[in-house]
């Protein structure tokens, strides 16, 4: 019995000569993986897609599925144009797709996602290295351009089945149509500008939350972006910081810019904020890793938020507030570093 | 003061799989025919030889010292003779000059092992000298002699001693049986250091995954006032000294600095054992247990096993190997090191020997760092292992040092939770090198 056991480790050493691995120290890995991260903002966001689908019907649908398409292909396209390892298998570039056509309205022409998902993934993405090497979304930067290029076709608004006629948005009555009281009046003469807003009324609160009102197709039910949401803060893939003081910075300046209290939920619930606070801001390379870092990146863009939608041109301010604080990323980080455990207060 | 289930920032969850070990009794392993033992087994100077080749020793006898004061003894494991004194590969990846003594099986005890007098009567200097002869060092990590941690410099007041029974690294279980086994010998080598440093409080800290070892050391330690028994909760790396300290003292050792710079001495639970060993029965560190375990090892166990003793002599006694094994390591998956020899002996910081199957060990494909952050989430130092490991690679080391590299501790938890797989840890570990080594040939 002894014997054979010594004989078996004779063998063994024989093998081991050429077997054994030798590495540095960690040796065990988690469970983590950057497919399975993308794969659960996927699975976050199908409630709302549903819900697109249910309230603008197949049109919406149809978007999503351009744009998913489309992201996939440029991005396999350009890889191997760059002569790249190809990583569509990551799923980035879908939810890439599914948040450029959230952010279309209905009306939409089927080219538009195309065009959009070509600036995303080429330029913004892969020119500037590929996932994790983005310097700002590109599912907004995506929705920048298309509304830069045709704010036409990206302003025209329809209500949810089965009314599909070019109606306006909570924020766009806010700004335009209910010119006469509050902070809404600096705005007048762009009131006479809206198309077809004058006079027209607000919606019920209980609509606006479950996401039964005129808006981008993604981003109207608040109700099941949250799900999805509180899906991804329980999953651990996004940090609560950056969506709460996000949310919570464009509150508090509402009411300090002198938004009526009654307005404030249809702000909150009413545009993208919703979409681009836990989805959007979220997104790993444009913004913060420091913790304080992502508590200002939350602040700045409320503030911006707060600030276009009272004082600036445009009824929602969302878009352009996550982009100019993804610009600011780096500054952030590099005058947030966490100080270090045992080092100088 | 509530100690329950205390802890410090950041830190990660990591399987345990201490459910293979944990409930099985110490073994005392078979007596190796022949031993290596090394002359360098310590942080500080090697030890030289003081017996001959072909020279009879005993259990216990000393057969390495140094003049040093940062160094500790070696003493033979085994009754037998000498039979060369040659450098050989150890487990710490370094080839260190061992003394190979062959056992003649009879295990006679050397004359210098006898008890040393009850604690009462000893004086401070005495427990000091008593410990230093002993060999004994830190059990658990750096092998830091324990007399020369407990002779902190008169400028620093120390006002707790901190037994670290944390053990926190999965797989091993060596800790966790000697509090289950000796309570009372480490609440006595508590009271030992504590007579030693001078010192009135002492705490116990234990994570909360071990509630028979929390259970038998508050038992053994019900009648003592100054010594509290604190719960930790389950997370990594809970037994880095500092950690604990952060946790029990809510101290903060500064950074480069010691825990003696925030009044605290923290010791390891086998090393206490090793105190109470020597001081009770005049025992020097020849033999430690060592759990020998994971799915590449067809019966796990806890082993009290000779310094000296080679690895394949131990996993032979528990069975062999499941199949082709992946890697060997010597102490945890976190930070042990591998090893491409199981022909290297059991040394006094020998806590486990880890076997993984092929399959665990096979490496997992790297991929581009998405910043998901979760690097700096559960670095205990707060850096930011993204963007350190990053420079590493470009081997831009003075940037690396600018985010503070040299604070790493090297606990692996970057690496562990990374998604996108990469090496963080390890890529840091390089630039610390690096950075030292710089230091020494600027001076």
């Amino acid at each position: 019995m002894e014997g054979k056991a010594v004989d078996t480790s004779k063998a063994y050493k024989v093998a081991l000569e050429n077997e054994l691995l030798v590495t540095s120290s960690p040796h065990i890995r988690s469970n983590e993986s950057v497919q399975r991260i993308m794969l659960d903002v996927i699975i976050a966001l199908i409630p709302a897609m549903i819900g697109s689908v249910y309230f603008f019907g197949i049109n919406a649908l149809k978007l999503i599925l351009i744009s998913v398409a489309s992201s996939v292909f440029f991005e396999a396209l350009i890889q191997k144009a760059f002569k790249k390892q190809v990583t569509i298998n990551d799923f980035s570039a879908v939810i890439t797709g599914i948040l450029l056509a959230f952010n279309l309205p209905a009306s939409a022409p089927w080219w538009l996602p195309i065009m959009g998902s070509a600036f995303a993934i080429i330029v913004v993405k892969q020119l500037f290295g590929g996932l994790g090497s983005n310097f700002m979304n590109p599912a907004l930067a995506g929705r920048a351009f298309l509304l830069t290029s045709w704010p036409t076709h990206m302003s025209s608004f329809t209500g949810t089945r089965p009314d599909v006629v070019a109606t306006a948005t909570p924020l766009a009555i806010m700004k335009y149509g209910m010119a006469s009281d509050g902070a809404a009046s600096a705005t007048v003469e762009a009131a006479t500008s809206a198309s077809s807003s004058q006079g027209a009324m607000l919606p019920e609160l209980w609509d606006m939350f479950i996401g039964n009102i005129p808006g981008a197709i993604g981003e109207t039910s608040a109700l099941l972006l949250l799900i999805g949401a509180l899906y991804l803060i329980i999953r651990h893939v996004i940090d609560w910081k950056i969506p709460v003081f996000y949310i919570g910075t464009t509150f508090v300046m509402l009411i300090l810019l002198g938004v009526d209290a009654e307005l404030l939920p249809y702000h909150i619930l009413g545009g993208g904020l919703i979409l681009g606070a836990f989805f959007m801001a979220t997104d790993y390379a444009s913004s913060p890793v420091t913790p304080l870092g992502r508590i200002i990146f939350g602040v700045g863009a409320g503030i911006l938020t707060a600030l276009i939608r009272v004082k600036g041109g445009y009824p929602e301010g969302v878009s352009y507030s996550i982009l100019l604080m993804n610009v600011a990323t780096p500054l952030i980080e590099k005058y947030t570093k966490p100080r270090v455990f045992g080092g100088a207060k | 003061m509530k100690l329950e289930n205390l802890t410090f920032k950041g830190g990660v969850g990591v399987p345990h799989h201490k459910e293979l070990t944990e409930g099985l009794p110490i073994e005392k392993a078979k007596d190796p025919e022949i031993v290596y033992i090394p002359l360098h087994q310590h942080t500080g100077a090697p030890c030289e030889p003081i017996v001959k080749v072909g020279e009879v020793v005993k259990v216990g006898q000393m057969i390495g010292q140094s003049s040093a004061f940062v160094s500790a003894p070696v003493h033979s494991s085994v009754s037998g003779v000498v039979k060369s004194i040659t450098e050989m590969p150890t487990p710490t990846a370094q080839k260190v000059k061992c003394v190979v003594i062959e056992s003649d099986g009879k295990d006679e005890l050397h004359e210098s092992v006898k008890p040393k007098g009850d604690l009462e009567s000893l004086t401070q200097k005495e427990i000091l000298e008593i410990i230093k002869e002993a060999g004994i060092t830190g059990m658990g990590g750096a092998g830091f002699p324990t007399h020369v941690k407990l002779s902190p410099p008169p400028e620093k007041k120390i006002d707790a001693i901190l037994i670290n029974g944390a053990e926190c690294e999965p797989y091993l279980t060596a800790d966790h049986r000697v509090m289950v086994e000796y309570p009372e010998k480490i609440v006595f080598g508590l009271k030992a250091i504590m007579k030693a440093v001078g010192v009135d409080k002492g705490f116990i800290g234990i994570e909360n995954n071990k509630p028979d070892a929390v259970q038998a050391i508050r038992e053994a330690a019900k009648n003592e006032p100054n010594i509290q028994v604190v719960t930790l909760k389950v997370k990594y790396p809970q037994g880095d000294e500092k950690r604990l300290i952060n946790a029990i003292l809510g101290r903060e050792v500064p950074s480069g600095g010691l825990p003696m710079d925030v009044g605290a001495v923290v010791c390891n639970v086998s090393s206490t054992k090793a105190i109470a060993d020597a001081i009770l029965e005049g025992k020097p560190l020849y033999e430690r247990v060592v759990t020998i375990t994971g799915h590449g090892i067809k019966e796990p166990k806890n082993l009290l096993a000779k310094i000296g003793t080679p690895f394949k002599d131990l996993i032979e006694q528990c069975g062999g190997f499941t199949g082709t094994p992946g890697k060997i390591i010597a102490g945890g998956p976190m930070m042990g090191i591998s090893q491409y020899s199981i022909d290297v002996p059991i040394i006094k910081g020998s806590n486990g020997i880890l076997v993984l199957t092929e399959k665990e060990a096979r490496p997992e494909k790297v991929s581009p760092c998405i910043k998901c952050g979760k690097c700096v989430e559960v670095c205990p130092v707060r850096l930011e292992p993204l963007y350190l490991g990053g420079y590493a690679m470009k081997k831009n080391f003075d940037k690396a040092e600018e985010y503070h590299a040299l604070d790493c501790v090297e606990c692996g938890s970057c690496s562990y939770i990374c998604p996108a797989k990469r090496p963080l840890a390890e890529s840091i570990r390089l630039a610390k090198r690096e950075i030292i080594a710089r230091r020494k040939s600027k001076r």
